[in-house]
Parts: structure tokens; C-alpha cells; sequence
């Protein structure tokens, strides 16, 4: 009997606990946004993590887009030329780029980078009871450490994107004209031409979406961490994975939203 | 003063206070004693409301903490932590200053780093650490960064959690002694926990013992010697016989 039962209940115990996470993580959110838009601010914290989102993430970013955007050109080259379309090649990559590369890839660099050392820098504070010393100095550490990183990230994400996208534009550019044979003007003209301003766009809301996930995810699990330095890096590899498989997931979800009609 | 009535906390299936009930008389430094792991911090994170008790109620000056405006509340307090607790994205007068440069105590910039600076003075700290970061710091300076912190904005009540562990005798007895000095010179009610007997009889007026979850004995520090308790005496004279079982 209980040979029968026990992977049915195991089953269950872990729809339940996930469920369970579920409804931590949207409560989570719904008191993010609650404190978002209720004083104290601290633009100064936010300014902090801007640049800290923002601008030290450029390397990784520009470098990812790059070699992203030149792969790009050589595979559409080498497919496109089985059915003699290898004119294709820089609307394409222009395209993948924009709508679903760009910002994919920046969000999965933004897990990885800004995920992990968020959570990693917020669950220290809570195991050496900073965040303790933060309430009893009367500082709410929603207002204080997740609303600037979170408004941070949305903010910083999209710029990324769009920076990443022009790099990987570029990309393919340097590709296709040094090895693929394209005349320089004729590539740049037709990328110009072929993009629509919604593919753009649509690619940025991504982008804001995704660091939303990611900074939430990193202050979530940062601040639920176990004591001790073993429950940080719990916490850090929580943050980088379940942001990481949100973002591929929200990235369908979006996707189907702005492109199935 | 401070009332602590029937206070129980349990976490998981960890029973760590079982009906605290103890008397915290203002302007006396209360010292608290206990083995590790007994629950001391838990006791004070609990009348800062950073910890909710599963029973009991806690009062300040007959006033539940749980009602009125906590802003109000913890700005009469001042805490340091046992590992220090310090910020290290910012600098120390950051750090001390902290109350000072956002919310209801907020000043000008200036004038926070004036306080700051004056109080690092008084913890023995000259003007050039104000711009380090804490971990450039070593343990003793940290607890006194620590200290000033917790007197920046001239606080009624202090809450001292392990003021001495992880420092060396002599710095111990300095930061015992600095500790004694702010309490008497700032009029202060002061509660300090530690298993650390020099600390004891340097900063306490009062006593009290939690062991297995309650107040196992309080009295004033007079009385603790020829209290004629059992554990209390085992703890105070650090035997290993006795009716408190160590693990060994
Ligand atoms: N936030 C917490 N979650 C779970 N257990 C805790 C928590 N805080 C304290 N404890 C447990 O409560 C007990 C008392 O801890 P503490 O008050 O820190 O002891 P001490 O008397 O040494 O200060 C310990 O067993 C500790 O593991
Ligand atoms: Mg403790």
C-alpha cells in the first residue's frame, strides 16, 4: 500500500511546495511594488545601483553580443545559400538580434552577473545581521535595498539591450563584409531598411522585464537565506537558476504575446 | 522600565525561551548571562520587534511595543550587534552617522559628520577612520565603530549584545570600561548579554541568568556571589561539575 502511495505523495508534497513558492514570490512582488511608490525614497541608492547594474555590466555584455552577432552571420550565410538566399543574411541577424537574441542573451548575462551578486551581497548582510542593524536603525530594508536594485535593473536592462543589439548588429557587419564578401553600404542598408521600429521596441520591454526578474529574484532569495556562509550560496545559486529559467520562460510568454497576432 | 511578561519563542522545534519574565528597571544596566545557544539575542531581538515572541507581551514604560508608531519606538534605542553588524558598502562615519542622513532624524550632511566624528572621539576613534571601510578595520576597532553607532543619536535605552567576544583580554577590559563610562555619563538604561564574567562585574548593576529557557536567577550584582543558587554558581565560577550539563 504505502509502496503505492509514497512517489504519488512525494509528487504531491512537491506541487504543494512549489505552489507554495509560487504565492511567497507573488506576494514578494505585489510589497516590492507596494514600497516602489511609498516614501522614504533613497535616489541615492538607486544611483548606486544603476551604475553598478548598468555600467559595470557593459564588457560582458558588448563581448556576448559580438561574437553572438558574428556566429549569427555565418550560420544564416551557410543556411541561407542552400536556397540561394544568402541575401538575407543582414536582415536576419538584425532581427534575431533585436526581437530575441539581444535580449535574451543580456538577460541571462544579467542573471548570472547581477543575479548572483545581488543575492550574494543581500544574504551576507542578512547571516552578519545587517539587515537587523538596518531595521533598528529604522530603515526598512524593501525601501532601502530591493526598491533601488529592482527600479535599477528595469531601468538599466533595456539600455543594455539596446547597446547589445547595436554590437551584435555590428557583429554580423564585420563578418559579413571582411569574410562573407557583402558590400559594406548594401549590409548597413539593408538592415536599415528591413527593420520595423516594434521589433526594437519589443526587444526593450523584454529587457525590462527580464532585469525585473532578475533583481527580484536575487533580493528574494538573499534575504530568505539560511544562516551561515553555506546558506549564501544557496541563496546565490537560487537566484541565478530561477531567474535564468524565468527569463526563457517569460521570453516565450512575451514572444507569444507580441508576435502570434 | 522594561517588562518582560511570559515571553516564549520556538523555532522549528527548537523551544529557546519558554516564559521569560524579567524587569529591566530604567537607568540600571541590566547584564544578562547564559551559556551559548540559550537564547540571549533572541531575547533582546525580541523587544526590538526584530523577533515575535510566540506568547507574551513586552512593555516600555507600561506601553505594549507592539502598538504605537515603531519609528518612534527604535528611535530610543541604540543596539550593537554581536559580530558588529556594520555596513561595508560605506565608509565608518557613514556608518555611524547612518540615523542621521535619512528619515526623522535626518540632518545635513555636515552636521551628521560633525556627530559622527564627535562620537567617534568619545569610543577613542581618531578622524582618520571615518573614511575607511569597516573590513579595513580590526576586531576591537569594529566593536568601538559599533559603539558609536549604537550613541550617534543619543539613545534612552542601549542594548549590548556580546560587547567583548572574539577580542583579546586587554581590549576586552577596554571596551568593558568604555561601555561602563557611556551608561553612567549618558544616564542610559542598558542592557548588555554576555558569558564573559570580567564583563559582568565591570558594566552590571543588575543581573539576570537565563538557562534552559527562563530567568534562572536576577538580583542586583551584590547579590550574585551569595546567591546560593546552583547553576548560578557553576556559570559564574565556570566549573564543568555542576548541575548544568556541558557537552563534552
Ligand atoms: N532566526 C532564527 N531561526 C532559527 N533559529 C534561530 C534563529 N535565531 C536563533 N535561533 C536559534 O535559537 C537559539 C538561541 O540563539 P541565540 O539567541 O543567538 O543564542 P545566544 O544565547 O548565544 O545569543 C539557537 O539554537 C539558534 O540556533
Ligand atoms: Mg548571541
Amino acid at each position: 500500500m504505502t509502496g503505492l502511495t509514497a512517489p504519488l505523495a512525494s509528487v504531491g508534497r512537491s506541487t504543494l511546495q512549489f505552489l507554495a513558492s509560487i504565492g511567497r514570490v507573488s506576494l514578494y512582488v505585489v510589497q516590492i511594488l507596494r514600497h516602489m511608490v511609498t516614501p522614504p525614497f533613497y535616489p541615492e541608492e538607486l544611483l548606486k545601483a544603476v551604475l553598478r547594474i548598468g555600467y559595470f555590466s557593459l564588457p560582458v555584455v558588448g563581448l556576448t553580443a559580438l561574437f553572438t552577432g558574428a556566429a549569427l552571420a555565418l550560420q544564416i550565410f551557410a543556411g541561407g545559400s542552400r536556397f540561394n538566399a544568402e541575401a538575407v543574411v543582414p536582415s536576419i541577424v538584425a532581427i534575431g538580434m533585436v526581437r530575441e537574441l539581444g535580449p535574451v542573451l543580456v538577460g541571462l548575462m544579467i542573471a548570472g552577473r547581477v543575479g548572483a551578486s545581488v543575492a550574494a551581497e543581500i544574504g551576507t548582510m542578512k547571516v552578519t545581521e545587517q539587515i537587523d542593524a538596518l531595521l533598528t536603525l529604522s530603515t526598512h530594508p524593501m525601501k532601502y535595498l530591493v526598491v533601488p536594485r529592482v527600479l535599477a535593473a528595469v531601468l538599466t536592462v533595456p539600455i543594455l539591450v539596446a547597446i547589445g543589439d547595436s554590437i551584435g548588429i555590428l557583429g554580423g557587419y564585420l563578418v559579413g563584409v571582411t569574410t562573407l564578401g557583402f558590400n559594406a553600404a548594401a549590409y548597413l542598408q539593408n538592415t536599415v531598411d528591413f527593420l520595423e521600429q516594434w521589433d526594437v521596441l519589443s526587444g526593450l520591454i523584454k529587457g525590462g522585464v527580464f532585469g525585473f526578474v532578475v533583481a527580484t529574484m536575487g533580493c528574494y532569495h538573499g534575504m530568505s537565506s539560511a544562516r551561515g556562509a553555506q546558506g549564501v550560496g544557496r541563496a546565490t545559486i537560487n537566484a541565478v537558476v530561477s531567474s535564468s529559467a524565468l527569463i526563457l520562460a517569460s521570453n516565450y510568454l512575451l514572444t507569444s504575446i507580441f508576435f502570434s497576432a | 522600565m522594561i517588562a518582560l511578561e511570559e515571553i516564549s519563542k520556538t523555532f522549528g522545534t527548537n523551544q529557546v525561551l519558554r516564559g521569560v519574565e524579567l524587569e529591566i528597571a530604567t537607568g540600571r544596566s541590566m547584564v544578562i548571562i547564559g551559556g551559548s545557544g540559550t537564547g540571549k539575542s533572541v531575547l533582546l531581538k525580541c523587544i526590538l520587534g526584530l523577533v515575535t515572541p510566540d506568547a507574551g507581551r513586552i512593555t516600555i514604560d507600561g506601553q505594549d511595543i507592539t502598538t504605537g508608531d515603531r519609528d518612534v519606538m527604535l528611535s530610543r534605542f541604540g543596539m550593537l550587534f554581536q559580530g558588529g553588524a556594520l555596513f561595508d558598502s560605506m565608509p565608518v562615519w557613514q556608518n555611524v552617522a547612518f540615523r542621521l542622513l535619512s528619515g526623522r532624524l535626518r540632518r545635513s550632511r555636515d552636521d551628521a559628520r560633525a556627530v559622527a566624528l564627535a562620537k567617534l572621539r568619545r569610543v577613542g576613534l581618531g578622524a582618520d577612520v571615518a573614511d575607511r571601510y569597516p573590513a579595513e578595520l580590526s576586531g576591537g576597532m569594529q566593536k568601538r565603530v559599533g559603539l558609536a553607532r549604537a550613541i550617534a543619536a543619543d539613545p534612552e535605552i542601549i542594548f549590548f549584545d556580546e560587547p567583548t567576544t572574539g577580542l583579546d583580554p586587554i581590549m576586552a577590559g577596554v571596551i568593558n570600561t568604555l561601555i561602563r563610562e557611556i551608561v553612567t555619563e549618558l544616564g542610559v538604561t542598558a542592557v548588555t548579554i554576555t558569558h564573559d564574567m570580567s564583563s559582568v562585574r565591570a558594566i552590571a548593576d543588575d543581573v539576570a541568568m537565563l538557562h534552559a529557557g527562563k530567568i534562572r536567577w536576577t538580583g542586583p550584582i551584590g547579590a550574585m556571589d551569595d546567591a546560593g543558587d546552583p547553576y548560578l554558581e557553576q556559570f559564574v565560577h565556570g566549573r564543568a561539575e555542576g548541575p548544568i550539563e556541558a557537552l563534552r
